[in-house]
């Protein structure tokens, strides 16, 4: 039996550099009131939210993730044509064919990367950053790029006064690559695909194409108290299961960044949790909505750019929504 | 052993106020938990799942939205206690 070289990876990997990119325009709740009977009072107390991001014709996926893929290149000092690899996580580029994953490669000037992408909700940060490590410690890339990008007003209802205030749009990027310490901690992950309903795109396309007009254009819907229990009660525990499988005593912990879906929910997170005060939480969701797989990453950006976390802090990140799918690890910031 | 009704809306006066703030003596078996006691959708999960908790019972999110008053949620969790 011939024997086969296998590839040469690295002992551990570790994320390098992060880079957002949030669009242009501000959306404020009084522009959402034009279209719901609600108030600003109401949104913010079951949300959280006062503004988000909505972006504009150009700022497309493509464009967005190009330049968070930038300022993740920069803050990990890696060139484009060191990327091996390239996975991007969403669920609003509308064109499926081919995968947008090989118009950012080129555009970013990486070469021949690997590309692809992955369509993992809300925990598709936690998923690509999983493959991304599993690529670098098994030696197929050296260099990988994740990228969370979503333009999640394009699915808003924004009659639906359940819904309408709470996606936002932009992008998110890191660079994972070698180390020789451990930076990302064992994934805690899975699906409950029983519970697919409970977070959905309306209506299919080849079911709203079909019909004759009039019909409403697809959109995200929610069962709202549903998704309420399982991202606080149930995404607890897999947040612990990801500090534990890591070792990492919540005392030890320097920064919780969870998928930013809602401030009600990140509160309630941190409450069951029972995580210490000195735990630096996220809370980017108040001027960014909730922009799904792009969350984790634009959180994470943030905190380091105003120094509310630091390089070599220990920060754990979930990601939790439609699938339902949820992906927990503990990661040293960059 | 089994709690009983009063026991159950004791509970639950404590449970809403640990959540949401409402003094113990204002929580009544006639009252509202969103209309009278500042108990939105959200916070109704979480006094749910308190009372799942204390009382050893399961209160399924279908039939979250039909206990709208804590004699509502007292009944419930009389009959479905383990």
């Amino acid at each position: 039996m011939s024997k086969i070289k296998p590839a040469k990876g690295s002992p551990y990997a570790r994320i390098l550099g992060v880079g957002g990119y949030r669009p242009t325009r501000v959306v404020p709740n009084e522009v959402i009131l034009e279209t719901i009977d609600s108030s600003d009072e109401w949104i913010r107390s079951r949300s959280g939210i006062a503004t988000r991001h909505w972006a504009s014709p150009q700022e497309t996926v493509a464009a967005m993730s190009v330049e968070a893929s930038g300022k993740a290149l920069a803050d990990a000092g890696v060139s484009p044509e060191q990327i091996g690899a390239v996975i991007v996580s969403t669920v609003s580029h509308f064109k499926q064919t081919p995968a947008i994953a090989t118009e950012i490669a080129h555009r970013i000037g990486a070469g021949k990367p690997a590309a692809f992408d992955i369509s993992a909700g809300c925990a598709g940060f936690g998923y690509g950053l999983t493959l991304a490590k599993g690529l670098v410690v098994e030696g197929s890339a050296e260099y990988v790029l994740v990228i969370g990008v979503e333009r999640l007003s394009d699915l808003t209802d924004l009659e639906d006064r359940a819904t309408a205030f709470l996606f936002g749009d932009g992008a998110g990027a890191v660079v994972v690559g070698p180390s020789d310490e451990p930076a990302i901690g064992p994934t805690v992950w899975g699906s409950e695909g029983d519970k697919s309903d409970t977070i959905k795109q309306t209506v299919p396309w080849d079911e709203y194409l079909g019909k004759d007009g009039g019909e409403k254009f697809p959109a995200i819907t929610q069962e709202g108290q549903a998704v309420f229990r399982w991202a606080v009660f149930e995404m607890a525990k897999v947040a612990q299961q990801a500090l534990d499988a890591a070792g990492i005593a919540a005392d030890d912990l320097d920064v919780f960044i969870p998928h930013q879906a809602n401030m009600r929910i990140i509160d309630s997170m941190v409450k069951t949790l029972k995580l210490p005060e000195h735990v630096t939480v996220a809370r980017d969701v108040e001027t960014t909505g909730n922009t799904s797989a792009a969350s984790i990453p634009l959180a994470m950006e943030r905190l380091l750019a105003t120094g509310a976390a630091k390089s070599g802090d220990t920060a754990l990140v979930i990601g939790f929504g439609a699938g339902l799918v949820y992906a927990a690890t503990v990661v040293t910031l960059p | 052993m089994a709690a009983t009704q009063e026991e159950i809306v004791e509970g639950l006066a404590e449970i809403v106020n640990e959540i949401a703030g409402i003094p113990p003596e204002d929580v009544a078996v006639e009252k509202s938990f969103t209309d009278d006691l500042d108990v939105d959708s959200l916070s109704m999960v979480e006094v749910v799942v308190a009372a799942e908790e204390r009382f050893d019972v399961k209160i399924p999110d279908e039939d979250v939205k039909n206990l709208k008053t804590v004699g509502d949620a007292a009944d419930y969790i009389l009959k479905h206690q383990a």
